[in-house]
């Protein structure tokens, strides 16, 4: 008796189908700048204008994944915000620093050419 | 004087004695509709985003610090003068050796990463939609594309400490291979400890995802998920999963490519 509720139940329980239209989507543009920087890699000259393309496409993968992996996109603008200002905090700390290198180096360079 | 007290006047709405402690003010609102364990884990991830950024900081600082090498990219050679190249020192893929490959072994660990990712949200879909097989499934491809991913690294990291074959002459004359804290063949002293650092903390968090995934696989299995009625465990562990791929794609841009 036992057995036949068990079977009844799972009968009953029916599964919805699986929508992954939007998961494969994404997974093909993440795969495509992927393959657009390697071919910038074996192309282009290493410079200041390759290193800006390589860190706009970084910022489009890193979208993709957040907004729709991590479904940040459907959340609360409130989530997002708390999220997005304390990261975006991090470029200013990004630029000090690799100025700060920047200067270091060149100090240490006209140290030891002087 | 008695219109003015509602709050110290015992409630009489009839919506409140059927919910009590559902007001704004008794924590009964929930601003951004996320449950408290997705909530803590945004912000635990947002705390781990600040410790690899500054790992990331770094190594832009020092390296910008450090001379960079001038000439012919066909004529670099190896020395501690000057930053290497990276697709110079990440040349090798396993099984093919002594040929020059740059930088595709690591395609092929941001392609699995990429990929884990990938049945992670699937699996988190699974789950939505309470289907037990599907989840145990995903999970399982979740894993098996995690540990391939430590296996690579695992040999990316044994490849970089054994050296490549030519080594590099140091300025005490001997000729050194590899890699180690405190020498290495590829450059300054600091290339191979932040490269140690770097992709040596990101790979502890693909290793902690891996064991977390394994737990809710085998929580699945047991059907723990089900009698609780959702996945949200799973849910937070993708958040988890998608975070590490989400820093290897920042590591995959500034250490490998620029």
């Amino acid at each position: 008796m036992a057995h036949h509720v068990e079977v009844q139940h799972n009968e009953i329980r029916d599964i919805p189908k699986p929508n992954t239209g939007w998961i494969w989507k994404t997974f093909w543009v993440l795969v495509g700048i992927t393959a657009v920087e390697f071919v910038i890699a074996f192309t282009m000259e290493s410079s200041t204008f390759r290193n800006s393309i390589y860190i706009v496409l970084t910022i489009f993968k890193a979208f993709f994944i957040v907004a729709e992996f991590m479904h940040l996109k459907h959340e609360t603008k409130g989530l997002i915000w708390t999220i997005m200002i304390p990261t975006a905090l991090l470029i200013w700390l990004l630029v000090a620093l690799i100025t700060e290198g920047s200067y270091a180096g060149e100090l240490l360079q006209h140290t030891f050419n002087s | 004087m008695s219109t003015s007290s509602s709050t110290l006047a015992p409630t009489t709405n009839s919506v409140e004695l059927e919910h009590p402690r559902s007001g704004t003010w008794d924590g009964g609102n929930e601003p951004f509709k996320a449950s408290y364990g997705k909530l803590m884990m945004w912000f635990f991830l947002l705390s781990d985003a600040f410790t690899f950024a500054a790992f990331l900081t770094t190594y832009g600082m020092i390296r910008h610090r450090n001379p960079v090498y001038v000439g012919d990219t066909k004529d670099f050679e190896f020395s501690t003068a000057y930053w290497p190249i990276p697709e110079k020192v990440f040349n090798a893929f396993p099984g093919f050796h002594g040929i020059d490959l740059p930088l595709a072994f690591v395609a092929l660990m941001t392609m699995i990463l990429i990929f884990s990712s990938v049945t992670m949200v699937l699996a988190v879909e699974a789950g939505h939609r309470m289907d037990k097989n599907d989840v145990q499934k995903w999970l399982l491809w979740t894993i098996l594309f995690g540990a391939t991913f430590l296996g690579s690294q695992a040999w990316e990291w044994s490849h970089f400490i054994g050296g490549h074959e030519e080594g590099t002459l140091m300025s005490d004359g001997t000729v050194f291979h590899g890699a180690n804290l405190a020498v290495n063949q590829y450059g300054p002293v600091l290339f191979a400890d932040l490269f140690f650092f770097i992709t040596g903390f990101h790979g502890t968090h693909v290793f902690s995802g891996v064991c977390l995934l394994l737990w809710a696989f085998i929580a699945t299995t047991n059907g723990t998920f089900e009698k609780r009625g959702h996945y949200e465990m799973v849910e937070k562990i993708g958040l988890y999963w998608h975070f590490v791929d989400l820093v290897w794609v920042f590591v995959f841009t500034f250490f490998y490519l620029v």
